[in-house]
């Protein structure tokens, strides 16, 4: 149907965006891809030359390196898993009619509108420290000892914190996906006798695959990059606990000002996303096919 | 009808309901609550809930130590500039892919999303080299592309998305009588898209004013906004609770009411084509 | 070699047209980055009293969050992005800015009266006889306790005390049901954080981050005695959570009535004794950062200085301001507004003579002799080649530190053993070193 004229038009709509994308993207990975090739440390100036690998060779046998590696891969995957089966969960409970259902969503959907720095701070020091924290509290109310999250769990207290930031956001799309689930097809099924966990199982969850996956690639996206809430935590820690690629990365770069080998765990950074979304689009794009 | 909730059944979601509700908000509304504490009442066990001595005096230091409005201005001027920059640029691109799609669309989007994933702090000095070879640093102007830059992939997939559902006959019925390229945009298209445009309008404003990497490093003074405005409150040297409760109260009140008024608007439109 | 990208300025042309109205900005228009702390919060709020002496010269204010500011302007004056006229710049940074030439040397007024400056702290911000920065305020750290629980217990603190008496009395005051800990220290990665208090430590115990020839001690005895010392002591006595407090969360703790003991900056001395913030205020003891009988004490030196980087146009205006900032008179000034206790402390002897500051800071006496008895240029029992007590005035530093300081924080949660501990901030000390160049 597309008319030799429409293609045409098509291209030319289309291309201010890929244009300014391609820039975007090659420009700044040219410059990071050339520092990462170059001893080049800010606080040293003068001293710039070519190194070849070296930079690539400091930052991958970082001892930190494959824990970080490790640490983002369980971050995202954590925080995936306690969204998803949350979101689903709190969509189901939002789509039922019960009284004041309007402020529970918003009440519900209002941490994805907090910023991440403001969010960690307030966890960390209002919520989860051991003494003045109202964990703390709650856990002593109860004559059982505080738990010393950020110490303890401190991977595990980061994937709650940020999960708390991305619920809302699974829970909206998926509850958009379920309010346009046909009623008929439910009705039938429990006219036939089909239980609520059966119904849920058959019905609704193949409904929502699309909604599903459309939420894990988004998040993936964000959360391959999660930063703000590590800094202000644990700065990493314990050791290299809670450390992910980008807190590494942002060692180098804003600690040592060592610009080579930041752009060396950037490069890194770039083709291990890559990595992730091939596989992911592999894994769940069949689900994306109109 | 199996559907018509008994008494008991709603009442039961509605304990349910709430509790989730509350708990969830809960860091926020305790945010809320510590902004009118004192800064010793704030740091007091055990925690106290409502019964303490409400005072306004954070707010007033915050107000008297920060020019709130500047950077409050700068966050609105910078999160709906890109937006609005993003989407002039992202509609036609969208409209394209969805209505004459190549082989190469889908390759395209995928491209598209997957510059989102390399770190900023990664290309911090080249940009940062840039925007000073340039002089632009701590420029709105500067914040407005960088923004839209980032959050362009994300517009263009969920503008596409939603393009997608527009069925296809009705374009076909305008082409068949006649209607031009143009035509076909204002007449046909625009009154269907303008939920989906709202819609990611709405959520690019929120991912925009939340963004706290570029917004801190590109700026000095002028440009400043919000996330600036809180770094100046959070300290590791000097208590500050209380201040930095009203001070994050203040940044997020703008976002928040709006999401709230436009809920409505955004659910509609973040089917990123879930809905089929 | 000069990294810049040419290629793009012509593409400036489209942006440039935009920026019309920024650069008709007014020449004498200061832009001033700065920390967040209570001092400088104090200083912008007296702006006015600058600019009606100095009319023409308008301020603009950065105030941000230590750890943001300082990545702020480290990226800026190295990039020479020129944002800033004048920067807010720690001890750490003088010495190796001014070496690299990005620092304005500072001429001062005849009335300025250098020699006033404490010479420990003008010490660190001097090369070659030339001043780099002016000192805003100085801090060193004490032991700051609880003067009712220490005579509840019987216990008298001397002004001088040694580590063993800290740690005796930090085991006896633990009374970990009511919640009440003998010693609250620093647990949070940083080289700002633990490090700060570690480094200052392992000093008084006698070991040191580098030998006279560059090579790491982590394997030293003395840090293995440092570090065990600490672990045992915070197991014992201190806080839960304790490896992810800093400043703030012992500053918490200690105003709540939760800690016996705290070491930390002197600056803290004025938050605990003022019954506005603290409910412990009527019953605060101030000594000496404890020693172990070796001449030296573990207190670290601190100051936060102005400078102006070399890239500045504004020369003239930045060092009037700078001069109005760190002066006597700013000091009688701040005292005129908001009392002598809040006056900016550490930095100038003439203070420290001042009978009515004597008098409303009860805490003046010890926080001058801790400054004094911190000698950046000696830190340690042995000769080592860097300056700095509780940190090494080196560019790579701040990185190493704070790798270090991650290890020493897993050691103290549990995570890892001491000798581990050791073992890694050893292997990473010298793999950092090397790289650059050592």
């Amino acid at each position: 149907m597309a008319t030799l004229h429409t293609k045409a038009a098509a291209r030319a709509m289309m291309s201010p965006a890929v244009i300014l994308l391609l820039i975007w993207m090659a420009v700044p990975l040219a410059m990071t891809l050339y520092f990462s090739f170059l001893r080049y440390n800010l606080l040293m100036p003068g001293m710039e030359e070519y190194t070849g690998f070296l930079n690539y060779e400091f930052f991958l046998t970082d001892p930190a390196f494959p824990i970080a590696l490790a640490n983002t891969l369980m971050l995202v995957g954590g925080v995936l898993l306690i969204t998803v089966v949350g979101g689903v969960f709190l969509a189901i409970l939002l789509d039922q009619p019960f009284w004041g259902q309007g402020i529970v969503r918003l009440l519900a959907i209002a941490p994805f509108f907090v910023m991440p720095t403001v969010s960690a701070l307030v966890w960390k020091n209002m919520l989860m420290h051991p003494v003045n924290g109202l964990f703390a509290w709650i856990a002593r109310s109860f004559g059982a000892e505080p738990v010393d999250w950020l110490s303890s769990m401190p991977l595990f207290s980061i994937i709650i914190i940020v999960a708390w930031a991305w619920l809302p956001f699974a829970t909206l799309i998926i509850l958009t996906a379920l309010q346009s689930l046909d009623s008929d097809q439910k009705e039938a099924a429990e006219m036939d006798g089909a239980g609520p966990v059966s119904i849920f199982l058959h019905i609704t969850l193949p409904h929502l695959a699309r909604a599903l996956t459309v939420v894990i690639l988004i998040e993936t996206i964000f959360l391959l990059s999660v930063f703000a809430e590590i800094l202000v935590t644990t700065s990493g820690g314990p050791g290299n606990a809670s450390t992910n690629i980008a807190y590494l990365i942002y060692t180098q770069a804003l600690l040592q000002f060592d610009v080579g080998t930041a752009s060396a765990g950037g490069v890194v950074a770039v083709i291990l996303a890559n990595i992730v979304a091939i596989f992911l689009i592999r894994m769940i794009g069949k689900n994306l096919e109109t | 009808m199996s559907r018509t909730a008994t008494p008991q059944r709603k009442a039961l979601f509605t304990l349910i309901g709430w509790t989730i509700g509350l708990v969830l908000f809960f860091p926020i509304l305790w945010t809320i609550l510590t902004s009118f504490k004192t800064e010793v009442e704030a740091v007091t066990t055990p925690p106290t809930f409502f019964f303490f001595d409400w005072t306004f005096e954070n707010y007033l230091a915050v107000q008297e130590r920060s020019n709130y409005f500047l950077h409050a201005m700068n966050s609105v001027i910078i999160s709906v500039g890109s937006t609005a920059l993003g989407l002039l640029i992202a509609v036609p691109a969208a409209w394209a892919m969805a209505f004459s799609p190549t082989k190469r669309t889908k390759d395209i989007l995928m491209w598209m999303l997957s510059t989102k994933m390399l770190p900023p702090v990664g290309v911090l000095v080249p940009i940062y080299l840039i925007a000073r070879d340039w002089g632009v640093l701590d420029t709105r102007i500067a914040l407005v592309v960088v923004l839209m830059m980032i959050n362009l992939p994300i517009i263009v997939w969920m503008l596409y998305t939603y393009f997608k559902e527009i069925p296809g006959d009705i374009l076909e019925a305008a082409r068949m009588d006649g209607a031009s390229l143009r035509q076909e945009i204002v007449s046909v298209l625009a009154p269907m898209a303008v939920p989906g445009i709202a819609s990611t309008l709405l959520l690019n404003i929120i991912l925009a004013w939340n963004e706290a990497f570029w917004t801190l490093n590109l700026t000095a003074a002028k440009a400043a906004p919000l996330t600036a405005f809180i770094a100046s409150y959070s300290s590791p040297e000097g208590l500050f609770w209380a201040k930095l409760s009203a001070a994050s109260t203040m940044a997020i009140a703008p976002i928040l009411v709006m999401g709230w008024f436009s809920q409505k608007q955004l659910v509609r439109g973040l089917t990123f084509g879930a809905v089929k | 070699m000069t990294i810049r990208i040419r290629g793009l300025a012509t593409g400036g042309l489209l942006t440039g047209a935009l920026l019309a109205t920024t650069s008709l900005a007014s020449a004498e228009t200061l832009t001033i980055a700065t920390v967040n702390n209570g001092d400088m919060i104090r200083m912008q709020k007296l702006t006015d009293d600058f600019t009606a002496k100095n009319p023409g010269i308008e301020l603009e204010w950065v105030t941000l969050e230590e750890n943001v500011l300082r990545q702020r302007v480290t990226t800026d004056i190295a990039t020479k992005g020129g944002q800033y006229d004048v920067m807010t710049i720690g001890t750490y940074e003088v010495p190796i800015w001014a070496k690299l030439g990005w620092l304005h040397e500072l001429s001062m007024p005849a009335d300025y009266d250098v020699d006033d400056l404490l010479p420990s702290i003008r010490d660190g911000l001097t090369a070659d006889g030339k001043l780099y920065a002016a000192p805003f305020y100085g801090e060193s750290s004490m032991v700051m306790y609880r003067t009712d629980l220490f005579e509840a217990a019987g216990l008298d603190m001397p002004d001088a005390p040694t580590w063993d008496f800290v740690a005796d009395a930090a085991r006896k005051l633990t009374d970990k049901d009511n919640e009440l800990y003998g010693i609250c220290l620093r647990g949070k990665a940083g080289w700002g954080e633990n490090m700060a208090f570690l480094s200052a430590a392992a000093n008084s115990f006698g070991a040191k981050w580098f030998d006279m020839d560059w090579n790491a001690q982590f394997d030293s005895p003395e840090w293995n005695e440092t570090l065990t010392f600490y672990v045992n002591l915070m197991n014992d006595a201190g806080p839960p959570g304790a490896s992810s407090n800093g400043f703030n969360e012992n500053l918490a703790l200690f105003q709540t009535g939760k800690c016996a003991m705290w070491i930390d900056a002197t600056v803290a001395a004025s938050f605990v004794s003022n019954p506005d913030d603290s409910q412990v205020a009527d019953s605060v003891g101030f000594a000496l950062a404890p020693d172990n009988g070796l001449g030296k004490r573990g207190n670290w030196l601190w100051a936060w200085t102005l400078g102006i980087p070399a890239s500045s146009e504004k020369v003239e205006a930045a060092e009037k301001f700078i001069a109005w900032a760190t002066s006597k008179a700013y000091l009688e000034l701040v005292a005129e507004n908001e009392g002598w206790a809040n006056v900016p402390p550490g930095t100038r002897t003439s203070l420290y003579e001042n009978p009515k500051y004597q008098e409303a800071a009860p805490f003046a006496a010890m926080t001058l002799s801790s400054i004094q008895a911190a000698d950046p240029k000696n830190p340690t029992v042995d000769e080592v080649p860097y300056v700095g007590v509780q940190f090494v005035a080196i560019p790579e530093f701040q990185g190493i530190g704070t790798a270090v300081g991650q290890q020493f924080s897993a050691a103290l949660a549990g995570q890892i053993t001491v000798e581990q501990a050791l073992a890694n901030a050893q292997t990473l000390t010298e793999r950092e070193m090397k790289r650059a160049g050592y």
